[in-house]
């Protein structure tokens, strides 16, 4: 989140991808909706120490990208942004836990380090399932689903105008942020007394702008909800999908995948 | 402040998850109730307005760092709680779904840290006590900064919590603790500076802005506390699972922050279900060769019998790589061909 420009060229982009019309597109909402919760909770749900039996978990995130023909490059440096977090967190891990768990010849990792790239990979491939989803399906398909799996209107009403005004309200607010950097030779500001009334102004117009469109939307007879699009259909393909992500995400919750195929390679080498 | 999904513990994301969308419903009902439609493009177009505050920073003389506003009690004053509450939940689902600030099993924790803390508890609570009726600029300024701060200190308070009781994080309680507050401490008289500038720069511009969130409607205090309630036997459910683990809680919580993690820890909550299905499963003769395939039983091995684990460890460590690579490249194989075979497919347009 370096910029306001930077963050609407991603919303923009995250926008696009998700008006593709490929198979994994046009599932409904929800049935992606559902097998990417599903693919958090197994994720989240291992050991602190434990690796290995993470990495299969990446099949979810990479044949989704590659089904629905996403930019992986794209995906993968916005998963990239978000490392230095993970790494900020975790990386005390290795100083307060400093028994050894694992041998590896001479070479023994402790406990810390384990954790710690326990704690890098999860963040990997949970914010990999999450930026696939919005890029598979779009913010108000999102909205659309959580409706109906039970959230309640006024806060999807509140989520919708939301997006519809924020490309809006970004762009005014970048071009105040950037005429300050001008005027302040690349710093950032001049203190909290421009900031203030920088704020402040952004506020009313955007407070005018609020009243305006009000009152166009009362013009245009606006009853309090949006005309809903037609609702799309949970059928066999929705449910195999769900169905076969779930198991696959929980089979390899309940075996660890890599160590059984590690065993399969290491038993047949001498 | 947003929390990863990467730190939380399915228990405590789903606990959180249950408090948020308890506290949305009671915020979209007391809405809905209100019947005030100018409210939902005001509400919309101050959720822009606070995405593209927040990514707006300034300097903060003599530090070189810089801040920028979080907006929970400015928006809360603005607006009242409750649409405050959901224009702040809002942002934040923004923000996870576009920018991964923050998971989607951690959103419930941060619609709670960063939107029900200032907007329905310190708010309601704190703000509106002290301020009173009709108050004088002096004290509605400190007031402003008082409630800031304090809101700042309980969010850092509770996500210190929540990460602490997910256990995945191997910080100590309390050096985590005294890492965050102090931080929070800064970050927080920050935000009061600059909610207090804000607000009086509006007061003088157009000042009838600000009695809005002054009417009597405000959220009462039986719904917050219940709110409140019902978040704490949550919580408390899933502490006690944990802590039921071990014969003695003060001996959990001495060995959690002595940064032994044990292996009980794991075994709470769904990760534990699991654990115990994956152990009456796990019929793989190779599997039950190798003792640290069970998650968090490499921990055990190796505190109980550091001989034993050591050796098993060798073993299990040398699949898990070899499984590792070899996993890695199924994967990128797999999505290779699948790419392939779509090719024909339409493109979405980039």
């Amino acid at each position: 989140m370096a910029s306001v420009h930077g963050a609407l060229l991603d919303l923009k982009r995250l926008d696009q991808l998700a008006a593709g019309d490929t198979a994994v597109h046009r599932l409904d909402p929800r049935a992606k909706v559902l097998a990417t919760l599903v693919f958090i909770v197994c994720v989240v749900s291992f050991g602190r120490y434990q690796v290995s039996a993470l990495i299969p978990f990446f099949i979810f995130p990479a044949c989704l990208i590659a089904a629905g023909r996403l930019p992986a490059g794209y995906l993968a440096a916005k998963v990239a942004l978000v490392a230095p977090f993970a790494v900020a967190v975790g990386i005390c891990n290795p100083f307060f836990d400093r028994s050894v768990l694992v041998h590896l010849g001479p070479l023994g990792i402790t406990g810390g380090w384990l954790s710690f790239a326990s704690i890098v990979v999860r963040t990997a491939l949970t914010v990999a399932a999450a930026l696939t989803l919005t890029a598979l399906t779009g913010f108000a398909s999102i909205c659309r689903a959580l409706v109906r799996l039970g959230m309640p209107k006024a806060f999807a009403m509140q989520l919708l105008f939301l997006y519809r005004y924020l490309f809006v309200l970004a762009e005014e607010g970048g071009r105040a942020s950037r005429a300050r950097e001008l005027r302040s030779f690349g710093r950032k500001g001049l203190g909290l007394a421009s900031y203030g009334s920088l704020l402040g102004h952004l506020l009313l117009r955007t407070w005018q702008r609020a009243e305006r469109m009000h009152m166009a939307m009362l013009a245009r007879g606006y009853t309090g909800t949006f005309p809903a699009a037609q609702g799309g259909r949970f059928g066999a393909r929705e449910f195999a999908f769900v169905l076969f992500w779930s198991a696959l995400c929980i089979i390899l919750r309940l075996y660890n995948g890599a160590e059984l195929l590690g065993t399969l390679v290491t038993g047949y080498l001498p | 402040m947003h929390m990863a999904d990467a730190l939380l513990s399915p228990t405590v994301g789903a606990a959180m998850w249950a408090v948020s969308a308890g506290g949305v419903a009671l915020g979209s009902a007391r809405l809905r109730r209100e019947r005030d439609d100018r409210l939902a493009p005001l509400m919309g177009v101050l959720g822009g307005f606070l995405f593209a505050a927040q990514m707006i920073n300034f300097s903060i003389p003599g530090t070189g760092s810089s801040g920028h506003l979080t907006g929970g009690i400015l928006l809360a004053i603005l607006l009242g709680p409750s649409a405050a509450f959901l224009t702040v939940a809002s942002v934040l689902m923004i923000q996870a779904f576009f920018f991964a600030d923050g998971g989607l099993l951690a959103l419930g924790c941060n619609i709670f840290n960063l939107g029900m803390i200032p907007a329905l508890l310190v708010y309601p609570l704190c703000y509106r006590r002290l301020v009173g009726p009709a108050p004088g600029r002096r004290r509605e300024a400190a007031v402003t900064m008082f409630s800031a701060l304090i809101a700042m200190q309980l969010g850092a308070l509770c996500v210190v919590l929540e990460t602490a009781v997910s256990g995945i994080s191997a910080l100590p309680l309390d050096k985590f603790l005294l890492l965050m507050q102090p931080i929070h401490l800064a970050i927080g008289l920050v935000e009061g500076a600059v909610t207090l500038a804000v607000v009086s720069f509006l007061r003088k511009a157009r000042p009838e802005l600000l009695t809005r969130g002054n009417r009597p409607s405000a959220v009462s205090g039986r719904v917050v506390l219940a709110s409140v309630l019902v978040g704490a036997v949550l919580v408390a459910g899933g502490l006690s699972r944990f802590a039921s683990e071990k014969p003695d809680g003060l001996e959990w919580s001495v060995a959690k922050v002595a940064g032994q993690a044990s292996l009980s820890e794991h075994r709470a909550g769904v990760g534990g279900f699991l654990a115990a299905l994956q152990k009456k499963t796990a019929r793989f003769p190779e599997y039950q060769a190798v003792p640290a395939a069970v998650p968090g039983s490499a921990s055990a091995s190796a505190s109980s019998a550091p001989q034993a684990g050591a050796v098993a460890g060798k073993g299990s460590a040398v699949a898990g790589i070899v499984g590792t690579v070899v996993s890695v490249l199924l994967v990128a194989g797999s999505a290779f061909l699948l790419r392939r075979s779509n090719r024909g497919a339409v493109a979405p347009e980039a």
